[in-house]
Parts: structure tokens; sequence; C-alpha cells
């Protein structure tokens, strides 16, 4: 009676053969990955050094380290976020919590769907034209982190409206009939449930923003610069230009120099992800629901 | 304290009052010309087969209803004596006049302390009440829906963590430092089992008196058993209102006799 039959063998074999398909997939997937990483490491991996990290470049970039254009990413970056997540979570709670069901906030949603498709060079084009030129920030960090941030709120507004989103109905239920206003809801109810998922999907998509080029090219990136910038109005190093100019323009150059620059600008793009997965993890695990 | 509310409770008869209350979500007609007059300080039950628009009544009375943008409401509604669409009604006083208990019970993911205060500290914002003042908040409202003798050693426990029959008093006992008139109770025992329901029933048999009680359910022992009043509601209109006795001894109407006899399912 329980004994396997023919029909069953089929289905056995039919299913395993998916397994396996799809594990192929899978594994065709991460290849890439694996063989740049891997490539990076061998060519790159035995220039990297503390020395390298933190010391300028020399003879005409050709040798010496890369601390300017990895002080300039850090700062571009940081500022970039502390510009996007503010405008983005506030964009993201209008639309989540307040925003009525009318044609202007379908125009609102399909506008940001739309923004995050537009290609980088020019979000570059028009960051110089509105921060370097119209603001009159000139090519500094400040107009090169702007342009960054306004690449990125599309992506800071829809991660951060999906964990608000996640926050159960009823949570909201439960304090609009305790005659809470909306804010109360939101600051006592929904933000405080929401802001471990923000937070790390904020992270994940800004720091993909750490190998932009085009946008920072024009803006504030600057080729050489034999000073570190001293503020946000003034032009720095990057990394991710860095790359750029060591691979392409300059000639000279040590063939694992090149490889060495892109091993750390993806260090840096992993070690942030890493964190902000490991930071996810902790605060599902201490979820409530 | 709270003297008008208390001198209002004393005079009015009716605690809800429709008329000709018409509701729809988008095109579609959810309420026919409710008009009902449900007495004040008593416990009325409101039965009826699924789809039949008991939620959405329910939820018209405290204007939830409203937080989706595509409902329509007509006619009038007082609840207290007052029309909750009158042009100068601040909606938080509403909310805070009728509290309302879900089918799922939902406490908020913080301490059961916190809960129980929660909707107390919303109506205090900036007068912080003190520690003792909370305290006592949080004791009274948790004996009065006989849980204190159960928590008292664990209020700084997360409230998700009680059993669902304990949630679902812990979600009536936060609305009580509110000081709510009405009470409104959407099928409050169907997630609970057997136990749990017969604990919530003689919870709210025992709040009778001090508020309006407003309870839906699928329930007719239930009904029969927990409520003064019963309405009897059909495709989004009311079929019958009496005592409740009156309404499953000798039903007025054919539909009700059927429905009670559970013809509908
Ligand atoms: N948010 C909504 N949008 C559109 N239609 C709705 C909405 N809520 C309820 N309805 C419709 O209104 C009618 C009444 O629904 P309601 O939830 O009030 O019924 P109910 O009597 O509470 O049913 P149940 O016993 O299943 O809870 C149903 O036909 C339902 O489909
Ligand atoms: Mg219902």
């Amino acid at each position: 009676m329980f004994e396997i039959s023919e029909l069953n063998k089929r289905n056995r074999k039919t299913q395993k053969l998916f397994q396996i398909l799809f594990m192929m997939m899978t594994l065709l997937l991460i290849t890439p990955v694996l063989i740049i990483l891997g490539t990076l490491i061998y060519k790159g991996g035995s220039i990297i050094s503390v020395d390298f990290l933190f010391t300028h470049p020399t003879d005409g970039m050709t040798a010496g380290g890369i601390f300017p254009a990895l002080f300039g990413t850090v700062w571009i970056v940081a500022v970039a976020l502390l510009a996007s997540v503010p405008i983005g979570v506030a964009a993201a709670i209008y639309l989540s919590e307040y925003a009525p069901d009318n044609w202007l906030t379908r125009i609102i949603n399909l506008a940001i769907i739309n923004l995050a498709g537009v290609p980088s060079i020019v979000h570059a084009l028009f960051g110089v034209g509105a921060f370097v030129i119209f603001f009159k920030f000139g090519t500094s960090i400040l107009a090169a982190s702007l342009t960054l941030a306004i690449m990125t709120l599309p992506v800071v507004i829809v991660a951060s409206r999906e964990s608000l989103q996640a926050v159960p109905k009823a949570f909201r239920e439960a304090c609009w009939n305790m005659g809470a206003t909306r804010w109360q809801t939101i600051r006592r109810v929904v933000l405080p449930n929401a802001v471990s998922g923000i937070l790390t999907g904020v992270i994940l998509e800004v720091s993909r923003t750490t190998g932009e080029t085009a946008p920072i090219m024009f803006t504030g990136a600057a080729f050489f610069l034999p000073f570190l910038p001293q503020s946000v109005f003034d032009q720095t190093m990057a990394l991710s230009l860095h790359l750029f100019v060591v691979s392409t323009q300059v000639p000279g150059v040590p063939e694992e120099l090149p490889y060495g620059v892109a091993l750390v600008l993806i260090a840096m793009v992993l070690l942030m992800n890493s964190i902000s997965i490991a930071f996810r993890m902790y605060l599902r695990g201490k979820k409530k629901w | 304290m709270n003297t008008t509310a208390e001198n209002v409770s004393t005079q009015i008869e009716h605690a809800i009052h429709t008329r000709s209350l018409n509701l729809w979500y988008g095109t579609f007609q959810a309420l026919f010309d409710v008009n009902l007059d449900i007495k004040q300080g008593i416990i009325t039950s409101l039965i009826g087969p699924s789809g039949c628009g008991k939620s959405t009544f329910l939820r018209s009375v405290n204007r939830i209803n409203e937080r989706l943008g595509y409902v329509r409401t007509e006619g009038l509604i007082e609840v207290m004596g007052q029309n909750v669409y009158d042009e100068n009604v601040e909606l938080v006083q509403v909310r805070k006049q009728v509290g309302m208990v879900f089918q799922r019970p939902n406490p908020l993911p913080i301490s059961i302390r916190d809960n129980i205060i929660f909707g107390h500290r919303l109506h205090t914002e900036g007068r912080k009440p003190s520690i003792s003042e909370q305290d006592d908040i949080i004791e009274a409202a948790l004996r009065k829906v006989l849980l204190w003798d159960k928590v008292k050693d664990r209020l700084n426990s997360k409230a998700t963590e009680l059993s669902l029959e304990e949630q679902q008093k812990l979600c009536i006992a936060r609305l009580l430092p509110v000081k709510p008139s009405v009470l409104l109770m959407d099928e409050p025992c169907s997630a609970l089992d057997p136990k749990g329901t017969e604990a919530v029933e003689e919870l709210i048999w025992d709040l009778r008196g001090e508020y309006t009680i407003l309870i839906v359910t699928h329930n007719m022992a239930q009904a029969r058993r927990a409520s003064e009043e019963c309405i009897f509601m059909l495709m989004g209109k009311v079929i019958e209102h009496t005592a409740t006795e009156a309404m499953f001894v000798t039903p007025e109407h054919k539909e009700t006799a059927d429905y009670i006899e559970g013809r509908y399912g």
C-alpha cells in the first residue's frame, strides 16, 4: 500500500532534475563574483598594506598610497547619507502614512520609480547645473554628495517605505482607536518598529553609491590633489575616480596598483553591506512580532 | 473626575443614536438607512451573517472608517448625545469616548505597563504623570479586567508574550485609563479557546453598567448569554432590535428566526 509506484519514481526524478538545474543557475550566478574577487586579491592583494591605505600617492600617482582618495570617498558618502536619509525618510513617512490615495500620490510614486532609472551621467550633469553652478557650491564635496544624494533618494524612499509598511496595520489601528493622532502613532509605534529596517535598507542602498564615478567626477572629485580637503566646500580625491585615473590615464603605473585600489573599493562596499546585514539580523532577532 | 462626562452619562438614555445612516465603500453601499438607539450602560449584541455590515457599523461610530479614503457616510450618528460629524468635533475626543476591541488581540509590541499607560500618555502629552500616578492607573485597569494578579510581577515583559486570552483582556484594559463611555467589540472572543471565551465574556459582563458595550458576535449562545439587547442585521440593514430574550424566543421577523436557527450559516 505504501510502496513506491512508477509514477512516484518519475515524479521524484523530475523533482531532482529541477533541484539540480536551479542549483546550477545559482552557482552560475555567483561565479563571476568569485572570479572578480579572486582576481583582485590575486593581482592586487600584495600591494595592500597599512602604508598603502594611509599615505599619499607619489611619483605622479605611480607609487605611494591612496589615503586622500579613501578619505574623500568616506566623506562624500557620509555627507550624501546625511542629506538623503532625512529627506528620504520624511518622504517615505509622508507617502506611507499620510498621503491620500489619489492621482497626485500615484504620480509621485511613479516619478520615484522612474527617477531610480535615470542614468548616473544625467544626475551628474544635473548636479553640475544645480549645485556647482546655481547654488555656487563650486566643484566640492558638498556638490558631489548632494548629487549622489539625489541619485540615491528614490531607493532610500522605496526602502524606507517598505519598512514602514511592514509594520502591522493592527498596531496603527490600536493607536488610532485610543485617540492617537497620526503623528503620535508614527512616533510612538510605527517608527520604533520600522527604524531597524529603514536604517539597514538605507545603508545597503547608499553603500552602492560608493563606487559611482560619473556623478562625482564633474561635481567634486579631483584627479589629483596634494592636500586633503579642509571642508565640504573643497574638492577631494575619490577611490572610484582614482581607480579610473590610475588604470587608464597615467602611464607607468605598476600592474598591481589599480587592482589594489579596486580591492579596497570593493572591500569598503562589502564591509558596509555586511555591517548593515549583521545589524539587520541582530534587530530581527530582537523583533517582537 | 470628568464631571461633564458623568453628567452627560446620567442624562442620556441612548449612548449611540443613528438616523438614516448610509455608508458606501466606493460605489458599494454597505449600510442602508440604519436607525439605531443603543441604550446607555447595557450590553447590546450585534449579530448577522458574514458581510452584513456589522464591522462597518462599529467602525463608523468612532469614525475610524474615514481612514480609508474611499468611504462616504451620510446620516446622523450621535454618541452620548453629540453628533460625531459636527463640524467642531475633534476626532481625538470621539476616539477617547469610544474604545474599540478587535477580533485579533492587538497589543502593541511594548511592555504590559506601557500598553496600559499608552492611551493615557497620549492625552497627557507634555505633562508626564508621576510614576506613582501611573502605577495606580495601571493597577486599577488591570484589576478591572481581572489580570492584575496574573501579571503584577511581570509588568515589564512584552505584552505580546501573554496568552491570547490575556492579550485580549489587556486590550480591553488599556482602553479604560482613557475613560471611554462606549466600548465597541468586534468579535472579541473569536480568536480564543472556549475557556478564554468564557473568561472574556465574564469580564465584559462585569463591565456592564459602567460602560455602554456593543459587541459583534457570530456565536448565538454568546449573544443570548451575554447581552441584554440584540440587533440583527442583514445585507446592510437593521432587521430587528429588541431585548435579547425576546429575539431568541419570539423573533418578529422571519429572517431573524431563520438566522438564529442557523439557516444562513
Ligand atoms: N475596506 C473595505 N472596502 C470595501 N468593501 C468593504 C470594506 N470592508 C468591508 N467591505 C464590504 O462591506 C460589507 C460589510 O462588511 P463588514 O466587514 O462590515 O461585514 P461584517 O458583518 O463585519 O462581516 P464579518 O461577520 O465577516 O466580519 C461586505 O460586503 C464587505 O465586502
Ligand atoms: Mg466583521
